[in-house]
Order: C-alpha cells, then structure tokens, then sequence
C-alpha cells in the first residue's frame, strides 16, 4: 500500500506515508450532516413517486418516451461535456502557461459566461439565427454557458503545478503536445474529470435553454409533466432516473479516477511556469480566445443591447434595480459561503480517503444535482412546511436550497485542490500532534485555499442566477435578479429586462475579475 | 489568487455571507392576507396595490408559475401561508380543486360571471377571460380561415405556429375533446402533425414569427397581440388578429380566476373573500379590460376599445369546469406526435 502507481507513465508516484485509515470523526461528523441534507430531496422523491405504489411510478418510467427522452438528455450532456472540455482546457493552459497577451483579460472574460442564464444565451441564438432549434441549438447554448465550469478549476490547477515534470519531460526530447498529453493533461485530471461532471449534471437539469429550443429531454418531460397533470407522482418517478443516472456518472468518474497522485512533495512550494512561447501559434490562439468570448459573451450582451433599443417598456428603475441587485449580492454571498463550508469535509474526505464511507459522502453531495429545479425546490416546499415552518419562505432556508442545489459545484473544487496538496504534510503535522482540525485549518486549507476560493466564487455566481427553487423559496415580496428577469420576460417586455440580465453579468465579473486577475 | 489575499478576503466573505440572512432576517409585521399570483407581477401588480387600499389590509403576493404555484400549493397542505390563489388558466384551479383544496364560495360571489367561467363545484371563478385566436399574416396568408380544421389542409403545411407545451394550448385541445369528442380530436392532431407546423414556446414567439413572416397564421391568445402593439406601436404590427366563428373549437374562451384555500384561518378567509369580490367589482374588471386587454367578465364592463364584444365572438360553448381532463390531452398530443 506504500506507492500508489499511476496509469499513465508521464504521472509520477507520490509515496502515502499514511495508511489509508479511518476517515476521522472531526471530518466525519461534519461532511456525513452535510451529506443528509443534500440527500433531502431523495426522501421526497421517494415519498411522491411510490404514492401509488412502486407499480404505478414503474409503469411511468419503463414507456418508450421515457427512454426516448433519456437518450435525448444522455446523447446532449455527452456533446457538451465533451464540447466544454476541449473550450475549458484549452482556454485555461493558454492563459496560464503562455505568453498570450492579455492573459488576465481573458481570463476574467471566459468566466463571465457562467452569469448568463441559459435561456438568455438561448434567446440570443434564436434571435439571430432561428433555424437553430433542437439539439444543435441546445448544445450550443449549453456548452456556452457552462464551459466554465472545466475551465475555472483547470486553470487554478495549472496554477499550482510544478512546471519541474513537463520541463523534465521537455529535456528527454518530448515535444510541446506530448509533454503537455503525457505530463500535464493528467495532472489536470481530478480538476477536469470534476468540471466535466458538474457540466453533465447541468445538462440533465437545464430546462431554460431546452425549452427555448424545442429540444425534448428528460427534463423538459418533468416540466411538462407538472405542468399537465399536477400529479407529481409521474414527475418524482422520472426524477429518480435522473438521480440514478447521476450516481452512475459520479461512481463512474471515482473509478476511472486513478490511484495517481498528483501533489508534489519537494521542498519549497511549486515554482510559477515559465510561459510557453506560443510563436506562430500566436495569431490562431488570440482568434480562439477572441471567437469564444465573441460567442459566449459579446454575443449575450449585444442581445442586451438590442433589446433596450427595441420597444418602449424600458422603464429603467435604478432604486429597483439597486434594491433587486442588492438582495441577490446578499443571498448569493449567502449561499456561496453556507455551501462553502459544507463542501469542505465532503471534499477533503473525498480527496484523502479511499473506501465506502468516502465514496457513499461524495455520491451523496451529487444525488440531487441532476434534478430539476423545481423538484429540488418543492422538496424543500414539502419539509420546510413539516419541520421548519417558522424558517419556510424565509432566507435562512432559500440559502439552504442554494446549499443543497450547488454543494457538488464547492465540492468538485475543493476536492480538486485538496489533491493537489501534498498529503506528506499533512502526516508531518499529525506526526508532531496536531489535531485533524489544526490540520485541516493550518495545512490543508491554506494549500487549497486558491482552489476553494474558486469553488466559491463559482458557486456564488450560479447561486445568482438560479430561478426555480428561488421562485417558491423566497420571502414574499423579495425579488432577485434572476425572478425580475422571469418576470419581465414573461410579458415580453425583453427591453424592461435588459437591465436585470445585464447587472446579474456584470455582478458576475467581480467574483470573475479576481479569479482571472493573479496570474503565476 | 496569491494565497495571503484569498486569505484576506476569505474571512471576511464568509462572515459577510452568513451574516446577511440573520440581518435581513427582520421580517416585517405579519400579512392579513397572502396571495399566490401565476398571473405575471407586471400585469396585475399595481391591481393588487389598489386591492390592499381596498382592503385596508396588509396584503402580500408570491409570484410564480400557475402550474408551479398549484404544486406548491398541494405540498404546502392546510399548512399553507395562502388565502388566495390567483391563477392564469382554469386548469390549476380546476387541478385544485379536484384535490380538494378549495373552500366553496359563496353563491353571491359567484353569480356576478356567468355559470360557463367558474367551477363546477363553485369553489373557483373566472375573473376575466381570454380568447384563443388566429393570427396572420395579410401578406402571406390572405384571408385567414375561419375554422382550425382548415389549418390540416396542403396550402397551410409548413406555415402555421403553434405552442405544443403552453397552457393555452393545450385547454384549447381539451375543449376540442369535449365538443368534438377523442377520436375526431386525434384525427385532426395527427393532421396538424403531418402538415408540418413550426413548435414554439410561447404564444409571444408565435406572434413574433407571424409578424415576421416566419409562418402565415399562429394559434394564441388575444391579448398578446395588444400587448405587442403596446410594446412597439400598433402601427409597426404586421400581423393581424382573427377570431374564429360558429362556435369553432379555435375559439374557445378560457379564463383567469381566483379559488380561496381551505388551508386559510378565519381571518385570511374573510379578506380572500374580499379580495374575490373586489376583483370582480367595477374597478378590477375596468382594469383587466382596459390595462390587461382581457376580457371582462363582471360588473357590467365593456372590453378595450378595438374589441369585439364578447357575446358577439361566437365562441363554442363549453364548460370550463370541463376542462381539467389535461392528462388525457397530454397523452394525446404525446400519441399525435406533438409534444
């Protein structure tokens, strides 16, 4: 057990002073709460889809458009998964580790699209060229919107890798697209493998671009299924396929995860990469850059633009608009910190421990994420008013929603930087005494702290723009960003919109702007 | 992020962000009346505002989906916060109140519309109506037609918009499978189908693509058109409005009603009562007709300048408590290939 071996010859084994232990109480304890609470909606579901007996809610999920749907929602979250590693990883090794010019500039701009709703991006793509619709047009949109999710955790992990392998590499003869296949792409693994998880479990759940594009997935088919019968049996039944799909993609990535290490243990802390010279690629790689930001976020905005010169219900209330921005920089600072500190336990546990109990806290964290919004949200409806009734539709238990909606999103981060921490260190500091908690408060979360600070500012920025579970959750009366833009997009009044679309892109470019502002 | 800044700010953040619920957390004094609004915040808003003067009580409103909204009202229980649930389409409320969940009103209240637009159990009513109607394109369609079964003939394939998955879509569907019965229903879908309309989501894309000259002739609601020629100016609508006569199936009037929730104690259910009777008093329904462009059904009220009468459109006579079979319209448009 002493060496772990990689499977890939350009990854070198990290000796584990540790015995693949116990998972201790201290983290224990906290993740396994954390855990319970995510799985809530899985008790609900649970409850509503066996209503009529297990029969019933059987029957409902085994008809041939049940699996014609889910081959839709399958067929979708593959393209764009695969669609988002490729913008994800490229952008994140040009502007980390090359001479690009404005690196940092573009850096903040690829975050950007993470604000724009998906029924936004979707909007501006009919718009402008309607023969779109249907897949073509969902996975554009998709893809679009959530590529940030690989490239924001690749790039704090291209941050913190020892350039020492992919030079050792270089001076054996490797040329610069091997070395960077062989030696750097699986170090980025762990950051990768758990951006392209949350991209798929955002396809399977996204509503907003699908229903713009006519595009009929399994969520779309939940929607309606509301929406028709108001039974929410067939609904909860077919949600449980989509909860058992995701802990299918999740154990499959734990598995094919490797038993790699991937921190370095020398002495000193990782030295900053030399830019690669980019050369004659200079010119292509700025094309790319600029074409992609063109897409994903000139392209949202001139949409913005457009509809504030159309038509003439832009009444611009800057107080609403103040208050409105306000309230969501509230809940959404809110939502990103609760998550934060549930997600670490989970993701410590699940970056340093092997065996059921870490495998069962991570599934846990992911059960729910694959579901729609509105379920999420009215399994919340159905608790709150059973057992919290004096915090339902008050903002402690919206922030909880937002907690249970994105706990994989701090989750995936704080696993990824936690790997990249030297485990050596952290047996150091046991071996001189220090406690877990000292250890996780002066070792391990000082070493991921870039990579969890990523995670929260990721997850501060979808908590933003969540709509459904915001919707029914909220305090009577308060409005959010996201709810205004419903509002107003459901009377078509796109120019009296506008504004809220564009302050929840530009609020997103803080979180954004720090991010991509510190370049190593 | 150098790693001493993370560090800086962390704290702060984290602090900032658990605090912010606790400060903001001051509720204010309790509500008189909580009402459930699936009838969209810009429209029915500053109605509501001069509802709570009426009232002379401390009224909130939660917007939402109608079809959302009734889900939630359904988990929420007799623990629900609402009085009144104010909703789109007949379909929730007849939703609810199949799931009994709904107080009756009383026959006063219920006897300002007319017995076709409220429930047939009397615990909801019809507040004001919308017409299901045609709209065209006068330079491609022509003369519009003047029934939906025309709509399944060669000189129309490929040119009509439809909305499969809203809900004014589908109670029009529904209306058809009570007056024209299931088989004669599907029959005329899998034509429609095999014609080739082009899907949209909403009834505002649909009339988007008709004034465009995307496709001749959409089916939606009456008032989107008014509501686009406020947006932009009447006279830069290229399309235009027709309402289907002799009692066709594309004309069915469906409504926007109120239902009040058994879940309500005493004192709520005395301002939702009100609160019913305000809306269908001179008021709400003059706002409905000039503001909302709808169709009002009480007091007396004419509709907007522009309008025709209600009683002159010729509309198919039906039950709206009839229309809460939207399973089997589901199914059925799921069978025709449509959704």
């Amino acid at each position: 057990m002493g060496v772990s071996v990689g499977k890939d010859p350009g990854t070198r084994p990290v000796p584990r002073l540790r015995p693949p232990g116990r998972v201790p109480w201290a983290l224990a304890l906290p993740a396994a709460l954390a855990a319970a609470f995510a799985l809530l909606p899985l008790v609900y579901l649970g409850v509503r889809a066996l209503e009529h007996g297990p029969g019933y809610a059987w029957n409902i999920v085994t008809t041939e458009r049940a699996a014609q749907l889910l081959g839709h929602s399958v067929a979708l979250a593959a393209v764009v998964v695969t669609a988002c590693l490729v913008l994800g990883i490229s952008l994140a090794w040009l502007t980390t580790r090359t001479n690009l010019p404005w690196a940092r500039g573009w850096a903040v701009l690829v975050t950007l699209p993470l604000a724009v709703p998906s029924y936004v991006a979707a909007f501006a793509w009919l718009s402008a060229v309607p023969e779109l619709s249907g897949f073509t047009g969902s996975a554009l949109s998709l893809t679009l919107v959530s590529f940030p999710y690989v490239h924001l955790p690749v790039a704090a992990a291209l941050r913190r890798t020892d350039p020492a392998q992919e030079e050792a590499a270089r001076s054996l003869g490797l040329g610069p697209l091997r070395t960077f296949r062989r030696v750097t792409l699986p170090q980025l693994r762990p950051a990768a493998a758990g951006g392209a998880v949350l991209v798929a479990l955002y396809v399977l759940s996204d509503f907003g671009a699908v229903s713009l594009m006519q595009y009929d997935t399994f969520t779309r088919g939940i929607y309606t299924s509301y929406r028709a019968s108001f039974d929410r049996t067939p609904a909860a039944a077919l949600s449980v396929v989509l909860v058992v799909l995701t802990v299918a993609l999740v154990a499959t990535e734990a598995r094919t995860r490797g038993r790699a290490g991937y921190a370095r243990t020398g002495t000193g802390t990782a030295r900053p990469a030399d830019p690669a010279p980019l050369g004659k690629w200079l010119a292509p790689a700025l094309g790319w850059c600029a074409a992609v930001t063109a897409a994903a976020v000139a392209f949202p905005l001139a949409t913005l633009g457009y509809w504030l010169a159309v038509g003439n219900s832009a009444t611009w209330d800057p107080a609403r608009l103040t208050e409105t921005a306000t309230a969501t920089l509230g809940v959404a600072a809110a939502g990103a910190a609760l998550t934060t500190v549930l997600a670490l336990p989970i993701g410590v546990i699940a970056a340093r421990h092997r065996g059921r109990t870490a495998h069962l806290l991570e599934q846990a964290a992911y059960a729910g994420h694959a579901l729609p919004g509105i379920t999420i949200a009215l399994s919340l409806v159905f608790f709150a008013v059973r057992y919290a009734h004096p915090l339902y539709q008050e903002l402690p238990l919206l922030v909880g929603a937002y907690a249970v909606l994105f706990l994989p999103v701090a989750v995936a981060a704080t696993r990824a930087a936690v790997l990249q921490a030297p485990p050596l260190l952290e047996d150091v500091a046991r071996s001189l005494g220090r406690g877990p908690w000292r250890v996780l408060r002066e070792i391990t979360v000082p070493l991921a702290a870039p990579g969890v600070a990523a995670g929260a500012a990721l997850t501060f920025v979808v908590c933003m723009k969540e709509l459904p579970a915001t919707l029914l959750l909220r305090p009577t009366g308060m409005d959010t960003l996201a709810t205004r833009l419903w509002t107003e997009t459901g009377t078509a009044s796109y120019a009296a919109a506008a504004p809220y679309a564009a302050a929840l892109i530009l609020l997103a470019a803080i979180p954004s702007y720090l991010l991509g502002r510190h370049r190593t | 992020m150098r790693r001493s800044s993370v560090r800086r700010l962390a704290l702060p953040a984290l602090a900032l962000g658990l605090l912010a619920p606790a400060l903001a957390a001051c509720s204010d004094e309790p509500a008189d009346l909580v009402i459930y609004s699936g009838r969209n915040e810009d429209l029915v808003e500053p109605l509501l505002e001069k509802l709570e003067k009426e009232l002379d009580a401390n009224v909130e409103v939660r917007y939402g989906d109608s079809a959302e909204l009734a889900a939630q009202i359904l988990e929420e229980g007799d623990k629900t916060e609402a009085g009144l649930f104010f909703s789109q389409d007949a379909g929730a409320l007849g939703a609810l109140s199949k799931e009994g969940v709904l107080t009756p009103l009383p026959q006063p209240t219920l006897d300002k519309v007319e017995e076709a637009y409220r429930g047939g159990e009397g615990d909801w009513v019809g507040v004001s109506g919308r017409v299901r109607v045609l709209a065209y394109h006068p330079g491609k369609a022509g003369t519009p037609p003047d029934s939906v079964h025309e709509l399944t003939g060669p000189e129309w394939k490929g040119k009509v918009g439809f909305a499969p998955n809203n809900a004014s879509f589908q109670a029009f569907v529904t209306g058809m499978r009570v007056l024209e019965g299931d088989d004669a229903t599907l029959e005329w879908l899998k034509g429609f189908k095999a014609n080739s309309p082009k899907t949209y989501e909403s009834n505002t894309d649909i009339l988007e693509a008709v004034d465009s000259g995307e496709v001749s002739a959409g089916l939606i609601n009456h008032y989107y058109w008014y509501e686009k020629a406020a947006e932009e100016g009447e006279d830069k609508l290229t399309a235009k409005l027709h309402f289907l006569p002799g009692g066709d199936p594309g004309g069915l009037v469906n409504v926007a009603g109120v239902g009040l929730l058994k879940g309500a104690d005493t004192k709520e259910a005395d301002y939702a009562q009100r609160a019913a009777d305000f809306l269908l008093g001179e008021q709400a329904q003059t706002y409905f007709a000039e503001e909302t462009k709808e169709y009002p059904l009480a007091a007396g009220v004419a509709p907007a300048e522009g309008l025709p009468a209600l009683d002159s459109l010729e509309a198919p006579e039906i039950n709206l408590g009839e229309l809460d079979s939207l399973k089997e319209t589901l199914a059925m448009l799921q069978e025709a290939g449509l959704v």
